[in-house]
């Protein structure tokens, strides 16, 4: 008798263990809690990182001395040196001298919340 | 969004351009209650009764409506528009703050003058002034006809090549205000913008006190690469830097360009990164723009020269 109701009680969560098994697992590599893509937007125009990139969603400008954004999401590594996770990303877009010695890129007058907001807007350049 | 740019154009800051923005009220209220009286009289045309026809098709409608009103509104609306803005355009006064400003194919030369007309300090692109205070300024042009609108500061004015036209701008409160040329000059015409920088008075007489006094170049270990291939890439053929050998006019004046707000005429912000990117590549940024671009630089000398003209405030 005991077990039955346990059993019981046990159905909704067998039930959502179930349908949530298929579902494709969230992609948590690009995960970025709290940051937000928009905010990432106004912050890349406002610090003008499209002197240099041409950024997928960035109409103007789009400028040639650095690399083109495009792939950067399906990228395996940053700049050919880190890994290509949200933290490094981060900091990578707000500080690069200080993890890619001998970088070009300079450090860009960013708050570390800004550098976020950036690294969720350029992993997400390709779904719009 | 770079600060004050692009300018509101609803939203004076300071006397001149108060007095046009209510010029722009009225002018738009007059023209929605002549539309609607307008309106009006083609509705009666096609739907109304034959009374309300008749009382309308007559001789005088034309006399009233088609010659006096517009006669008697247009000249009041004249007279109340030259009233509003007589004092923007008079001639300089004596003890009245000048400046020349320039318009460039694209961009904007600025010399601050003398009460003799004479150039004191040399810049591009931005212009101080203090706060409360008007502000003469000269408009002029080297090439194309240009004109000159900082929508939050004053109406805009032609810049006409061989003639002098003035026009005052006055900031009421300190702040950042954006500006754009407002007659198609060719090119990126889009992509030459302008900034005001509004200050108080203490702190403006502090400013231009510190252009005046001979400049201390500002050398560290850092600087003197970037200052060689400044020299050597040929940079100082078009841009001058106070106080050294570099004295190109073609170009933007340099001597305060790591304080300047914007890059490429008041469109980009001022940073390492942008400075790079406009050296090495200007084109891409703003098409048809007169600096060429260095594909021949590498990044290192990109970012020297960045961090040579940083140095020079």
């Amino acid at each position: 008798m005991r077990k039955k109701v346990q059993l019981v009680r046990h159905v909704p969560l067998l039930l959502s263990a179930l349908l949530a098994a298929c579902k494709p697992l969230p992609d948590d590599r690009h995960h970025m809690p709290g940051a937000s893509a928009e905010r990432g937007r106004e912050a890349i125009e406002r610090v003008g990182c499209g002197s240099c990139h041409v950024i997928p969603g960035i109409r103007w400008p789009k400028g040639r001395v650095g690399p083109t954004l495009g792939g950067l999401p399906r990228q395996a590594l940053i700049a050919g040196k880190l890994p290509n996770r949200p933290d490094e990303l981060a900091r990578f877009v707000r500080d690069a001298p200080s993890l890619v010695p001998g970088i070009n890129m300079p450090a860009m007058p960013l708050s570390s919340e800004e550098a976020r907001d950036i690294a969720a807007y350029l992993y997400q350049m390709d779904a719009r | 969004m770079l600060e004050g740019w692009p300018p509101p154009i609803f939203d004076p800051a300071g006397p001149f351009a108060g007095s046009i923005t209510t010029l722009a009220w009225v002018l738009l209220a007059m023209a929605a209650a002549v539309f609607a009286v307008v309106m009006a009289a083609l509705w009666i045309a096609l739907f109304g009764n034959d009374r309300l026809k008749a009382r309308l098709g007559g001789d005088w409608v034309i006399w009233a409506g088609g010659i006096a009103f517009p006669v008697v509104v247009l000249s009041l609306l004249l007279f109340y528009g030259l009233s509003l803005t007589r004092n923007l355009s008079v001639a300089p006064g004596a003890d009245e703050m000048r400046v020349r400003v320039t318009g460039e194919m694209w961009w904007w030369r600025v010399a601050y003058l003398d009460e003799n007309g004479g150039e004191v300090v040399l810049d591009a692109n931005e212009l101080h002034i203090p706060v409360g205070e008007p502000v003469a300024l000269e408009l002029e042009s080297n090439d194309v006809i240009h004109s000159f609108w900082v929508p939050r500061l004053s109406g805009k004015l032609d810049m006409v090549p061989g003639r002098r036209n003035v026009m005052r701008i006055q900031a009421d409160k300190p702040g950042v205000y954006g500006g754009q040329c407002a007659e198609y000059c060719g090119g990126p015409h889009a992509l030459m913008g302008f900034v005001v920088v509004a200050h108080r008075p203490r702190d403006f007489a502090a400013l231009i006190q510190a252009w005046q006094s001979p400049p201390a170049p500002a050398q560290s270990a850092g600087t003197a690469r970037g200052e060689r291939l400044f020299f050597s890439a040929g940079c100082a053929a078009c841009h001058r830097i106070e106080g050294t050998r570099a004295n190109g006019l073609a170009g933007p004046d340099l001597t305060h360009v790591g304080s300047r707000r914007t890059l490429g005429a008041g469109i980009l912000p001022n940073n390492r990164g942008t400075m790079m990117g406009w050296i090495g590549d200007a084109q891409a940024i703003k098409p048809g723009n007169r600096m060429p671009p260095y594909h021949a630089l590498s990044g290192d000398d990109l970012k020297a020269l960045a961090i040579f003209l940083e140095m020079q405030k």
